[in-house]
């Protein structure tokens, strides 16, 4: 199925991807070639058939509700690429004119 | 032979006997420091702290203290597990100066077995590729031949053992990922029953198909190295409560009688005859043993590739989307709001194959697209492993077939096509999918010098049978004694 530029620009927002209009372009042709491929999977009937999201029975696994020690403030803060205090440094979440620290 | 180019196994008998740890890690940084510049397998390699995990084994031995199985053995780790204070990159821009504050559940099995970790090896971004082409950093190559690619995604540990750079090596299979590189490389290369190995610490890319499993030089250092990682983690809410058998002592032991299925799907069209060849003398050299070839049908294999590619990139679109700049990783210079923050990152800190992927399976997951191609593809999923339950049901104790198609490509050779990449994988593809283990091991060379492999595959929970299945072969023949020339 040929995928137009206009979809991929939909999809690469909902991926949250920067793409410019020229690599959009060449995402379009590569996409539609690869679903072209995929649309093998229409010639065979799958009524009934269960779909399989995994290979085992999955079931929730549940631990013993015991305090365990968790991860020290400074080793979960070593790799963010802002830090404000004890605190992962972000954009403004609300689009307001605060600016990033 | 060179201490480099001994297997794990005989490494450490070579200790008992007086070999100091010290010099078989000194002798494997020297061969990382001659032969790398060509083979490109590293991607981070810290000297003094190997050789500081040698001189403790060294120590301990010394002072008669319990050492561990894998003492003093050197081994090189897939750069998508996690090990603590280390560079941890996936390859990838987005994770060039990760270090991660703790160590996967494999490499915690590995330092309790006491074995040296060498340094972590070059790969596919986020373990997306059959080249190791899509490496943000390099382009690792073949030992056997420096114009070609060693494979993918976990190209680097694959390299790393047959250029004898390390004893031996762990990598991860989402598709194919070991399998593949071992046959193109010429050593062994297992992929374990989904479940049968924890995947605390490996860095998901999808989540219901990546397996962790290990490269070795032949099929004692496999199980050996098998008996360490594999086993229950209450860390990973998928990894299987489950025995681990004693590999390495039911190794020698030959299975009779022996029923082999032989897919006609996988001799057909794409196959290199030389592949095609060796393949069908490694049979003939199980009928010798006694074994039977029985022909059976996988009717759905020719879909696998296609179901692969709609399951593995939804999974993916979701994994990835913990890339976002904000709690590690890549975070782009340019100010804006969070949503454009979000998406420069992803567009900066991504190559274009994960971009890519990222694309199809968010397309594949959106609203209206969904029941037409990931339901669709879950359902297809689900006769793939019918097929397979069926021929172990008709008395297959497993099936054999070639590991990939050709032996290894041209550098660049399908890298503007994806879709092609992407049918190098095509017999290793449905074992992921259905979950059972799989091994790749040598069976023989192209004229040319260059490697092949012979791919089998038994029922969940069946690797105790596919090692003694890939013995009866290493048994009679001579293929894993090779080693390249670099």
């Amino acid at each position: 199925m040929a995928m137009d530029l206009e979809t991929v620009r939909k999809v690469a927002n909902l991926a949250r991807l920067d793409l410019s209009d020229a690599d959009l372009a060449v995402m379009a042709s590569q996409l539609s070639a690869i679903l072209d491929y995929v649309d093998l999977l229409t010639e065979l009937n799958t009524d009934g058939v269960e779909p399989m999201a995994h290979p085992l029975p999955v079931q929730n696994v549940f631990r013993a509700d015991e305090l365990a020690p968790s991860l020290p403030v400074d080793q979960a803060l070593a790799n963010a690429p802002s830090r404000l205090g004890d605190f992962f440094g972000v954009p403004a979440v609300l689009e307001t004119e605060r600016e990033e620290a | 032979m060179e201490l480099i180019e001994r297997t794990a196994t005989e490494l450490i008998k070579l200790q008992a006997e007086g070999a100091t740890a010290e010099k078989i890690t000194s002798d494997f940084l020297a061969s990382i420091k001659s032969r790398d510049d060509k083979i490109k397998a590293f991607m981070f390699v810290d000297e003094s702290d190997a050789l500081a995990q040698a001189r403790a084994v060294d120590a301990k031995r010394k002072k008669g203290e319990k050492i561990g199985v894998l003492a003093g053995v050197p081994i090189a780790i897939k750069d998508v597990l996690c090990t603590k204070g280390q560079p941890t990159t996936c390859s990838s821009k987005m994770l060039q100066n990760f270090r991660p504050p703790y160590d996967a559940h494999v490499i915690t099995k590995l330092r309790e077995a006491d074995a040296v970790l060498i340094g972590k090896t070059n790969m596919d971004e986020f373990a997306m590729g059959s080249s190791t082409e899509n490496s943000a950093y390099q382009t690792t190559r073949n030992p056997w031949d420096l114009e070609r690619i060693p494979g993918g995604s976990s190209g680097g540990s694959a390299a790393a053992v047959a250029a004898c750079e390390s004893a031996f090596s762990l990598g991860s299979d989402t598709g194919g990922s070991i399998r593949q590189p071992a046959s193109l490389c010429g050593i062994v290369g297992l992929k374990p029953t989904y479940g049968r190995v924890s995947r605390y610490g490996l860095i998901a890319f999808a989540s219901s198909l990546d397996q962790i499993g290990p490269f070795t030089h032949d099929l004692a250092d496999c199980a050996l190295l098998m008996e360490v990682i594999a086993g229950h983690d209450p860390r990973d809410s998928t990894s299987i409560d489950h025995p681990v058998p004693a590999y390495t002592k039911s190794l020698n032991q030959p299975i009779k009688p022996l029923t082999i299925g032989v897919a006609k799907e996988y001799f057909g069209e794409g196959l290199d005859p030389e592949v095609e060849k060796s393949v069908r003398d490694a049979l003939k050299v199980y009928e010798s043993q006694g074994a039977t070839i029985k022909e059976i049908s996988l009717p759905h294999s020719k879909y696998a590739v296609a179901v692969y590619y709609i399951v593995a990139t939804a999974e993916a679109s979701s994994n990835l989307a913990r890339y976002e700049g904000m709690h590690y990783g890549h975070r782009t210079k340019t100010k804006s709001g969070l949503i454009q923050t979000y998406s420069k990152t992803r567009a900066e800190g991504f190559g274009k194959e994960v971009q890519r992927r990222i694309m199809l399976g968010t397309y594949a997951l959106s609203s209206g697209y969904k029941d037409a191609y990931y339901v669709k593809a879950l359902k297809v999923r689900r006769l793939i492993k019918n097929d397979f339950d069926a021929a172990f049901a008709a008395g297959c104790d497993v099936v054999m077939g070639p590991t990939a198609p050709t032996a290894a490509f041209k550098m660049g050779e399908k890298t503007d096509n994806p879709l092609s990449m992407y049918l190098s994988d095509i017999y290793t593809i449905s074992c992921n999918l259905a979950g059972i283990a799989g091994i790749s091991i040598p069976c023989g060379f192209t004229k040319s010098g260059l490697p092949i492999g012979l791919q089998i595959q038994a029922a969940p929970f069946e690797e105790e049978k596919l090692l003694r299945v890939g013995r009866m072969y290493e048994s009679a023949t001579d293929w894993h004694t090779k080693r390249a020339k670099v």
